[in-house]
C-alpha cells in the first residue's frame, strides 16, 4: 500500500483495533462482523437511512429511475490514482450518470478473502467515503462475507445504485441518427496503462494516474444546457472505446466514421501503448464518456465540456453515417481506413 | 513523440504513395515476411491505399502460428499435469493445441503467466524455489538474445529449477521454403527490420542471388513500409535483384554483435517443424549440450503423441503467400478470433486475424456500395 495515500487520510485515522487482519468470523454474521462494522463503516458511511441498521433501506424517490449494478474484482486492490474502493462507488455513479439519471442511492456489498489486512480494508472504506461525498451519494445498505484464503482476491465489491432520471434527459439509442456527432469527454486508455504500470510481470516506472472519477456532476450540467440533444451517452469502461462504438453501431444499426488524429490520448499512455502492442483504442477508461449528441450543438457542447473539470482534452472524434451500417470505420493517421471491431477476450501483449 | 510521429507522417506516406503510382507499370507481389509488417499495413489502412498492381503477400513471419502444434500441447502438458509455473509472452495463450489454447488451461487451473521478459521468468524461479518455472521461448531471431541471455542468467545465479520450452524460427530458410515451392509467385521480398536488427543483413545476399529477387530491410512505420515497398518496386521495374536496407537507422550490416554472440554461447541451430509449413532444415534453435539441464523438454521428458492438424485450415498456404485468408471457405465463418481453427486467426500478426480484424470487412463494405 502506498504510504502517501495513508497520510492522506489521516482525517479518518483508523479506530484501536483487538485484531489487525479480517478473518473469516468477520462473516459469520455475528460478534465478528458486528465488531468489524462497529469498528467504523457505519461511522465512516453514516446517513439517516443506513444508521437504521435495518435489514434493507426504505426509500422515497421521485417518479422515473434509473436502476444499475456493477462489480468490482481488479487486481490490484491499490493502483495508481485510487483503489477498488472509490472504483467501485465511481463505476454505478458513472453507469447512473449515463442513463441521464442524478444518482442518490447506493447499496454496498463486500467479499472480503479472509486475511485481508485491517489496514487496507480500512483504506479502502475511507476511499469509498471520499468518493460518495464527491459524488453526493449515500450507501444506505450492505453486506459483508468473507470466504477462505484462496477463494477470492484479497476483497470483491458490488455496488447497486438508483438515482432519479434528469427532467431534460432523452438518452435512449433509438435516439442515435446519422450526422449525429461522436464526442469523448477527455484522453482515452489511463486508467488501463495506470493498472498494467504495476500488475504483476508487467511493472514499469511512470506517473500515469487511474482516471477513476465521477462523472454524474459534469452530465447533470451538460443535461442541463443540452437535454435531448444528447442522445446518447456511454462510458467505455472494459473494452475500451472501440468496443463501445461497436455495440453503438450494431444497436443503432447505423455506421459510425472516427478519425485517430482527432482521439486525445495523453502522450505518456500513447508511449506505453507503444511499448506494450496494444491499441489505446481498447484500453479500458474509469473517468471518460463517450457523448453521441446532435450535430447543431456539437461545436458548443464540446466548448463546454472543456470548461469542466478534468475534460479539456473533450474532442469530437466522429460521427453517424448512413453508409456501412454496423460498422465502425477509422480513418488512421496516414490516410488509410481499417473497420474496428469488438475486443476478443483480453487483449494481449505481443510477441515482438 | 519522436521517432514515432515523424514516421507516421500523412505528408510523406502521400508523398511515397503517389511515388509508387508512379513508376508502377505492371502487377507486382512483394511478400512482408516478417507479421509486425502485416498488422502495421492493415492496422494503418494501408494495403487500401497502395496501387491495385501492388499486391502485398503476408510471409510466414508470425512466430505464433508457425509454433507447431505439439510444442504448444506439450506447454499444456507441462502446466496442467508437471504443476509447472508456464510463462509465456501474451498472445502465444490463446493458440489453439490439440485439445485447447493455454488460456482455457489457465481457466482450469493451470499456473500460466504472461510476461514481458524471460529475465521475469528467471526472479519467479528465483522467488518460488519449490516449484520449477518454465518459459515458454517462442520467437524468431528478436527474441532469441534475450531468451538466451535468461538462461545465462539463470546458469551464473545457479537458479536450478529455470527451464525453456524452445521454439526459436530463423527468417532466411523460411524465405528460401517460401522461394522452393513450386506454387509460389513472389517476385519480392520486404525483409524483416528488427530481425535483422539482431542478426545484420549478410545472410540475405545469397538468397537475393540464387532466387535473383530484389530483397528490401524494411521497418514497421507507415513511412518505413511506403518507403520499402517504393525501393522494392524500383527494383523490379528496372529489372534488378539486389538486397537494400530501407531500415539504415536501426539495423546496421553486421547487426548487434553482443546479441549474436548470447545466441552463439546458447543455442545451436537445427531442423524445425513449422505450422502448417511443415519440416524445413536448419531453420531453428535448440539449446546446446552444455545447458540442457535449461531444457524443458529433456528435463521433463515430455513424450506427447503428434496430434493431427485440424483438415479444414489452410494455415499452410497462407503462410506461405499461396493463398490469401478469404480464400479460405472457412474464413470468418467457422474460423474466427473467437474460436481459431489455426493460429494466423489468433495473434494480431497472423495474417488472418489482421485481414479478419482490420481489412477483409473493408473489403465487404466496399463490394456492397
Amino acid at each position: 500500500m502506498p504510504e502517501e495515500k495513508i497520510k492522506m487520510n489521516l482525517s479518518c485515522p483508523m479506530p484501536q483495533l483487538d485484531f489487525d487482519m479480517i478473518t473469516l468470523g468477520h462473516g459469520s454474521g455475528g460478534l465478528l462482523t458486528n465488531k468489524l462494522l462497529d469498528t467504523g463503516v457505519f461511522d465512516l458511511l453514516k446517513n439517516e437511512i443506513l444508521d437504521k441498521r435495518h435489514d434493507g433501506a426504505i426509500l422515497s424517490t421521485e417518479n422515473q429511475i434509473a436502476f444499475t449494478t456493477d462489480s468490482f474484482v481488479i487486481s490490484p486492490i491499490f493502483f495508481p490514482g485510487g483503489n477498488i474502493g472509490e472504483l467501485a462507488i465511481n463505476g454505478t455513479v458513472n453507469d447512473l450518470a449515463m442513463c441521464g439519471a442524478i444518482p442518490q442511492y447506493l447499496s454496498l456489498s463486500f467479499i472480503i478473502e479472509e486475511g485481508l489486512m485491517m489496514k487496507e480494508f480500512w483504506e479502502v472504506l475511507v476511499s469509498i467515503k471520499m468518493a460518495c461525498e464527491a459524488a453526493g451519494v449515500q450507501v444506505v445498505t450492505g453486506d459483508t462475507k468473507v470466504v477462505e484464503r484462496g477463494k477470492g482476491d484479497k476483497i470483491f465489491i458490488n455496488t447497486t445504485g438508483i438515482g432519479h432520471l434528469h427532467p431534460k434527459a432523452s438518452i435512449a439509442m433509438e435516439h442515435v441518427k446519422v450526422g449525429d456527432k461522436i464526442i469523448v469527454s477527455d484522453n482515452l486508455a489511463t486508467h488501463g496503462i495506470a493498472i498494467m504500470s504495476v500488475r504483476e510481470g508487467l511493472e514499469f516506472e511512470s506517473d500515469i494516474e487511474s482516471d477513476t472519477r465521477p462523472l454524474n456532476g459534469i452530465v447533470k450540467t451538460l443535461l442541463d444546457d443540452y437535454g435531448k440533444n444528447i442522445h446518447l451517452l456511454k462510458d467505455p469502461t472494459r473494452g475500451g472505446v472501440a468496443t463501445v462504438l461497436s455495440e453503438i453501431a450494431r444497436d443503432c444499426k447505423l455506421g459510425i466514421d472516427i478519425f485517430q488524429k482527432d482521439i486525445p490520448v495523453n502522450e505518456q499512455v500513447y508511449g506505453a501503448c507503444e511499448i506494450l502492442g496494444l491499441d489505446p483504442l481498447y484500453v479500458a477508461n474509469e473517468g471518460i464518456f463517450i457523448a453521441v449528441v446532435d450535430s447543431a450543438i456539437a461545436d458548443d457542447f464540446t466548448e463546454k465540456l472543456k470548461q469542466q473539470e478534468h475534460c479539456n482534452n473533450a474532442s469530437i472524434i466522429g460521427e453517424v453515417v448512413e453508409s456501412h451500417p454496423r460498422q465502425v470505420v477509422l480513418t488512421s493517421q496516414i490516410g488509410g481506413k481499417r473497420v474496428v471491431n469488438m475486443l476478443v477476450g483480453e487483449q494481449l501483449p505481443r510477441i515482438c | 513523440m519522436k521517432y514515432v510521429t515523424e514516421f507516421r507522417n500523412q505528408e510523406l506516406v502521400e508523398q511515397y504513395l503517389s511515388e509508387i503510382k508512379k513508376i508502377t507499370t505492371r502487377h507486382w507481389k512483394i511478400m512482408e515476411v516478417c507479421g509486425g509488417q502485416t498488422h502495421s499495413l492493415v492496422k494503418n489502412g494501408i494495403l487500401n491505399l497502395l496501387p491495385k498492381e501492388v499486391e502485398m503477400i503476408h510471409g510466414p513471419g508470425c512466430p505464433v502460428c508457425v509454433t507447431p502444434l505439439n510444442l504448444i500441447d506439450k506447454a499444456l502438458y507441462l502446466a496442467l499435469e508437471k504443476n509447472v509455473i508456464l510463462c509465456s509472452f501474451g498472445d502465444m495463450l490463446r493458440v489453439p493445441g490439440s485439445e485447447k489454447s493455454l488460456l482455457q488451461a489457465k481457466a482450469a487451473g493451470a499456473d500460466i503467466r504472461i510476461l514481458y521478459s524471460p529475465l521475469e521468468a528467471v526472479n519467479l524461479a528465483k522467488a518460488n524455489p519449490d516449484r520449477e518455472v518454465v518459459f515458454f521461448a517462442v520467437g524468431f531471431e528478436t527474441t532469441a538474445p534475450a531468451n538466451a541471455l535468461s538462461v545465462i542468467h539463470a546458469h551464473k545465479l545457479g537458479v536450478e529449477n529455470y527451464s525453456i520450452l524452445t521454439s526459436h524460427v530463423l527468417v532466411p530458410p523460411a524465405i528460401e521454403a517460401v522461394m522452393n515451392d513450386e506454387d509460389s509467385s513472389i517476385q519480392a521480398f520486404l525483409a524483416a527490420g528488427h530481425v535483422c536488427t539482431i542478426m545484420g543483413i549478410d545472410e540475405y545476399y545469397p538468397l537475393v542471388e540464387k532466387f535473383n529477387i530484389p530483397m528490401v530491410v524494411t521497418g514497421f512505420e507507415p513511412v518505413d513500409l511506403l518507403q520499402g515497398i517504393l525501393m522494392t518496386v524500383q527494383q523490379l521495374e528496372n529489372g534488378e535483384a539486389k538486397l537494400e536496407n530501407q531500415y539504415s537507422r536501426v539495423v546496421r550490416p553486421k547487426g548487434n554483435p553482443q546479441a549474436i554472440n548470447v545466441i552463439e554461447q546458447v543455442f545451436q541451430v537445427n531442423d524445425r517443424e513449422w505450422r502448417g509449413i511443415g519440416n524445413i532444415p536448419k531453420s531453428g534453435y535448440e539449446l546446446k549440450p552444455e545447458f540442457h539441464k535449461y531444457d524443458a523438454n529433456i528435463k521433463f521428458d515430455v513424450n506427447i503423441k503428434a496430434a493431427k492438424e485440424s483438415e479444414e485450415c489452410i494455415a499452410g498456404l497462407i503462410l506461405k503467400g499461396i493463398k490469401k485468408p478469404f480464400e479460405c471457405p472457412e474464413f470468418g465463418k467457422k474460423c474466427k478470433p473467437e474460436f481459431p481453427l489455426g493460429a494466423p486467426m489468433v495473434s494480431s500478426e497472423g495474417a488472418c486475424a489482421a485481414y479478419y480484424h482490420f481489412h477483409q470487412a473493408m473489403e465487404d463494405l466496399e463490394a456492397v456500395s
